[in-house]
């Protein structure tokens, strides 16, 4: 399996060409060596899946932990060290597959879509260094590994956000999602060292070994102000996954994040980077089962709460983008509730398989809502709902799969989002039942939200369209990564993926629970039955409605005012009573002193220099004076 | 015989004449002649200072002879540079002698 390393060096080679030379290039030449570069990862990735799972990973019914290559990067002690390598075990494959699959996706459809910006060989040489970042971190060996291709993400990410830098909103919010996941990805530092100072290991396998025996072992006993030092050092963990994937209060910086161009909010924004503290959190399970059980119970509520929250937020959101952002956040959430509700072994393992598998079909079916969205914007260009309406005559392609990735995050059978949803909710019924309410009323809230948009896009009255063109279907570069994923999103959920994602790495059969399968459905339907009756035809319902609701949904339509609170946080508590002070005393004690003896130097300096006249004869008669004084107090003194 | 301390006055006489036209004069030649005044005090008191405390040797009347002789050499260069100074700014007054000072 040695030649996995290609999928790793291939994007970081690509991205030094295209970085270095691509403004030498013809842009659709560098656009096509990004591409055919990224399809040959893509083939390397289904290749190595095929592999692992039907042929290398599988040794007497459990699926191995393979590493094809690993080499020590740094020596700190004996034990210590931080090594750079592949993992290959199932959720490491299945992201491979997952990331290259959207990549190319969206390789493809930003031929069209960024075509004549800018800054086209730039663009496509930020998504090579993405794509390297990224399938660096999920086959990361150590947790220091992932630590480091972590960060690279959300370099990538700041500089994709802030692609368009000539507009203030977008350098704004790429500033804003590298500030905020860089605050949490101090707790992720932090926990790193506290686990690793204990354990003496980054090595997930020696992690997560033995029920994690060493982490629970190393830890018995220490705490820290009434934590036990494991819960400590993996909340820690978890507050840089938080971060990342945008649980809430940490999440004010992915709706913004929608300034980017809009294939890069599908890649990274929608299908991969957000799940990337799922990942983490998925990939030291076993030590948050057995060493922090408290935390990952914490991890349950705190999604569940994001999960309803953000979905309240995207009910009244009206530009397309933003929508979808906080329903990205709400599925998130989805997986995060399901590890946290997730027991270990057999089926009990069925919540991590669920969230696995959430992440797997939520990244096919939001990546496809997103390029529809793109398409959307594309032709009208707008962002806002207000100007769209009808656009199913126009653009019939767009409007079929959209439909198609709307049914399938709504839950309704046979698409994907069914089967993975319909997992999440049975493990979250048979763990806590107040999890599975909330998660039963998102699933409502979600297909609502999705229908809301889709009629609002597709349906209702035909608008005044700017300019002298009327909304046309995109060209094939965009229609066929919009059939492709839809194309997934009706297959992937047929993949009997509890056979090859376990808590324990032995397949087991999960079946549909179809008591909760119909309460889901039944749910969904609901929800959808609400868009039809108020957005359908368009009209005055909603707005009736909407005043019904007065100051909840002013709030809902300010997100909460999560922003403003947080700005106060920052700006009123922080600056105004720590960084003020602190300025002041920097300023005024620590600089002032400098400057005092520098001005004392200067003040002396002034005094004495009419001593240094040139005067020989000032001179000499110094020199005597001082002679004959000196003299005379030598005889004196004798 | 004369005693020592005669000697002695008269050369402190003369090293102080030479001390006082040195700082007081602004005349180049005249700074110049002060110099030679002192240093020519200095010489008397070697001559007298080996006469009357070392009379078996010598050192100090050769030591007096060769201070002659680099004072000779030392004044022919003082009057060379002095004479060059003049050239340029037609002057010997040492208060005008700052050319180089800006």
């Amino acid at each position: 399996m040695e030649f996995t390393l290609l999928i790793l060096l291939l994007p970081i080679v690509l991205f030094l060409i295209l970085g270095l030379a691509g403004h030498k290039m013809k842009p659709l030449f560098a656009g096509l060596v990004g591409t055919l570069g990224m399809l040959t990862i893509t083939v390397l990735a289904y290749f190595t899946a095929y592999k692992y799972f039907f042929v290398e990973g599988k040794v007497g019914g459990v699926f191995q932990e393979l590493i094809p290559f690993s080499f020590e990067w740094l020596r700190f002690t004996d034990n210590l060290h931080i090594d750079l390598g592949i993992l290959l075990d199932p959720i490491s494959v299945m992201m491979l597959v997952v990331i290259t699959t959207v990549s190319l996706m969206v390789h493809i459809y930003s031929l069209a879509y960024m075509q004549g910006e800018k800054g086209f060989q730039r663009y496509f040489a930020y998504l090579s260094l993405f794509s390297f970042s990224m399938l660096g971190l999920v086959v990361a060996t150590n947790i220091f590994q992932m630590y480091i291709f972590w960060e690279l993400v959300g370099v990538s990410s700041y500089l994709l956000i802030g692609f368009y830098y000539t507009k203030p909103s977008a350098v704004s919010a790429s500033k804003k999602a590298f500030i905020v996941t860089r605050f949490a990805d101090l707790g992720f530092l932090l926990g790193i060292l506290v686990l690793s100072y204990y354990t003496g290991t980054f090595d997930f396998g020696q992690l997560t070994a033995d029920h994690a025996s060493l982490v629970v072992n190393s830890t018995a006993g220490a705490s820290f102000m009434g934590l036990s030092i494991a819960s400590l050092a993996m909340a820690l963990i978890f507050m840089g996954g938080a971060g990342k994937s945008a649980m809430f209060p940490l999440h004010i910086w992915l709706p913004d994040a929608m300034e980017g161009p809009t294939p890069v909010s599908a890649l990274i924004h929608a299908a991969t980077m957000v799940v990337a503290g799922v990942y983490l959190v998925a990939r030291l399970f076993p030590v948050y089962f057995f060493a922090a059980p408290d935390i990952l119970n914490m991890i349950a509520y705190i999604g569940a709460f994001t999960a309803i929250f953000a979905a309240l937020i995207a009910i009244t959101q009206t530009d397309i983008k933003r929508v979808l952002a906080f329903s990205t956040i709400s599925q998130i959430a989805y997986m995060m509730v399901a590890l946290g509700v997730s027991g270990y072994g057999d089926h009990d393992g069925l919540g991590y398989m669920a969230s696995m598998f959430h992440l797997f079909t939520h990244a096919f079916f939001k990546a496809l809502l997103f390029l529809g969205a793109g398409s959307v914007i594309h032709a009208v260009h707008s962002n806002e709902m207000k100007d769209m309406g009808n656009l199913r005559k126009f653009m019939p392609i767009t409007h079929i799969t959209f439909l198609i990735a709307c049914l399938s995050i709504a839950g309704i059978p046979p698409f994907s989002g069914f089967f993975s949803k319909d997992e999440i909710l049975a493990a979250a019924f048979h763990h806590d039942k107040f999890l599975f309410a909330s998660l039963w009323i998102v699933a409502g809230l979600t297909a609502f939200y999705m229908f809301r948009l889709y009629f609002n896009i597709f349906w209702g009255k035909t608008k005044e369209y700017a300019g002298a063109h009327k909304p046309h279907e995109s060209p094939w570069q965009m229609s066929f990564p919009l059939l492709f994923l839809a194309f997934l999103s009706i297959v992937t959920g047929f993949i009997p993926f509890s056979s090859f994602v376990s808590t324990d790495n032995i397949g087991f059969d999960a079946h549909i629970d179809w008591s909760i399968a119909a309460s889901g459905i039944g749910v969904a339907l609901l929800g959808i039955a609400g868009a039809v009756v108020l957005y359908m035809k368009g009209g005055d319902k909603p707005a009736e409605l909407a005043k019904s609701f007065g100051g909840f949904y002013t709030a809902t339509l300010n997100k909460f005012y999560l922003d403003e609170v947080w700005m106060f946080i920052t700006k009123s508590i922080i600056f105004k009573w720590i960084c003020m002070p602190i300025a002041w005393f920097d300023k005024n004690v620590i600089d002032a002193a400098f400057d005092a003896l520098a001005s004392i130097t200067q003040k002396i300096a002034y005094a004495i220099r009419g001593f240094q006249s040139g005067q020989i004869q000032f001179y000499a008669w110094v020199f005597v004076v001082g002679t004959l004084a000196i003299a005379t107090y030598a005889l004196l003194n004798e | 015989m004369i005693p020592m301390e005669h000697y002695l006055v008269v050369s402190t006489l003369m090293f102080f004449i030479g001390v006082y036209g040195f700082i007081t004069r602004r005349n180049i030649l005249a700074i110049l002649i002060s110099l030679e005044l002192m240093l020519n005090a200095v010489e008397i008191n070697f001559a007298v200072f080996n006469r009357y405390l070392f009379p078996g040797s010598m050192e100090g009347m050769f030591f007096t002879l060769f201070g002659i002789a680099i004072t000779a050499a030392e004044t022919a260069i003082s009057i060379a540079i002095i004479i060059n100074v003049y050239r340029n700014i037609q002057c010997i007054n040492v208060r005008s002698m700052n050319k180089l000072k800006n």
